[in-house]
């Protein structure tokens, strides 16, 4: 994704069922037997006006994603957050070659002078280092790895 | 999956190394990655391809959340699209005695999405705890993050507000591989 594409779009207009699918949904999907249903009824939709908005709000980009958010330690995959001090003449190259690696989920621009973190996620635990080594080699600039040492258990809960 | 989210399973700061799924729960993740099919029957919409029934599907489903390898199945919004544009990451330099007691408590508080404790990379990063708030105005994340210092009280020696200017890139993670690598995943 080129970071022409990713420029911070605008508050989207939202009317009060797509206000209540987006609260309820951020809880989470019941998994039983007709669970779109079940939460339809719930926020006082039909189940065909529930998917027809959802897919809406998916399609518009107001929900980036919706499905099974899976933890990636425990699916023996490797995860971490690190971050880079980019001086400014070479950030858009650098940003190029850094997202250009498949293991590079997100990357933000901060202001700092550790100025572009990104999430890595890699199949195993060992292809952080190598990915690690790897970015550093192509920007010539070191990595700050951070990986969590512990999580503290928070309901991402944005009220619309 | 979305690391952009969080997760809701009770704390377990070690996670098994094993995670206990056969090739069928792979190929589930693997089916699911994009997201959940929006149609009425999800699991038989997953399952058919698979040749397994919705019913299985929906039970896997649910022993794998029951064991945390699914977090939960969710909507993730775009924050900016909500109006919340300010995304503060906040850092904290935490007193080493007390960050995972004070870490549970920030998680706690409204507007936090997510809440880690880092390693320190001494000395130009200081900071152990970090602490995703989340506001529709910066002085909305700036009293959040002043609630945060009066909780952290004394433990906590310093902190700043990273927010993010730019979304450079922000893709779902392909953690379970490619299906046609399939047959090499546990």
């Amino acid at each position: 994704m080129s970071a022409e594409s990713t420029t911070r779009p605008e508050p989207a207009a939202l009317d009060a069922a797509d206000r209540r699918i987006i609260n309820r949904l951020q809880e989470g999907l019941p998994l039983v037997a007709s669970p779109y249903a079940s939460v339809a009824a719930e926020i006082g939709l039909s189940e065909g006006e529930l998917l027809y908005r959802l897919e809406r709000l998916l399609e518009s980009g107001v929900l980036s994603r919706f499905g099974p958010m899976y933890h990636a330690e425990r699916l023996g995959g490797g995860l971490t957050l690190a971050a880079l001090a980019v001086p400014e003449s070479e950030y858009p190259r650098v940003t190029e070659l850094v997202n250009a690696f498949p293991e590079v989920a997100h990357n933000y621009r901060r202001e700092h002078r550790l100025n572009m973190w990104f999430v890595l996620a890699t199949e195993t635990p060992a292809r952080i280092d190598e990915t690690i080594a790897e970015i550093e080699a192509a920007t010539g600039l070191p990595v700050y790895n951070m990986p969590k040492q512990e999580e503290f258990h928070v309901r991402l809960h944005l009220p619309v | 999956m979305s690391v952009s989210t969080c997760p809701s399973e009770p704390a377990a700061s070690n996670p098994p190394r094993q995670d206990g799924l056969d090739v069928l729960d792979r190929a589930i993740v693997v089916a699911t990655q994009a997201g959940l099919p929006l149609v009425p029957d999800p699991w038989r919409a997953v399952g058919e391809p698979l040749g397994l029934s919705g019913e299985a599907v929906r039970e896997r489903m649910v022993r794998m959340q029951a064991a945390g390898v699914i977090r939960r199945v969710a909507a993730v919004p775009n924050h900016y699209r909500l109006g919340y544009v300010a995304n503060g990451m906040t850092v904290w330099d935490v007193d080493d005695a007390h960050v995972d007691r004070l870490g549970r408590e920030v998680a706690r508080l409204p507007g936090v999405s997510h809440c880690y404790r880092r390693p320190r990379h001494l000395p130009e990063w200081p900071y152990n705890l970090f602490v995703m708030l989340h506001g529709r105005t910066r002085e909305e994340v700036e009293q959040q993050a002043e609630r945060l210092c009066e909780l952290l009280g004394a433990a906590c020696r310093d902190h700043r507000i990273l927010y993010s200017s730019r979304i450079l890139k922000k893709t779902g993670l392909r953690l379970a591989g490619r299906s046609d690598r399939r047959g090499q995943m546990r």
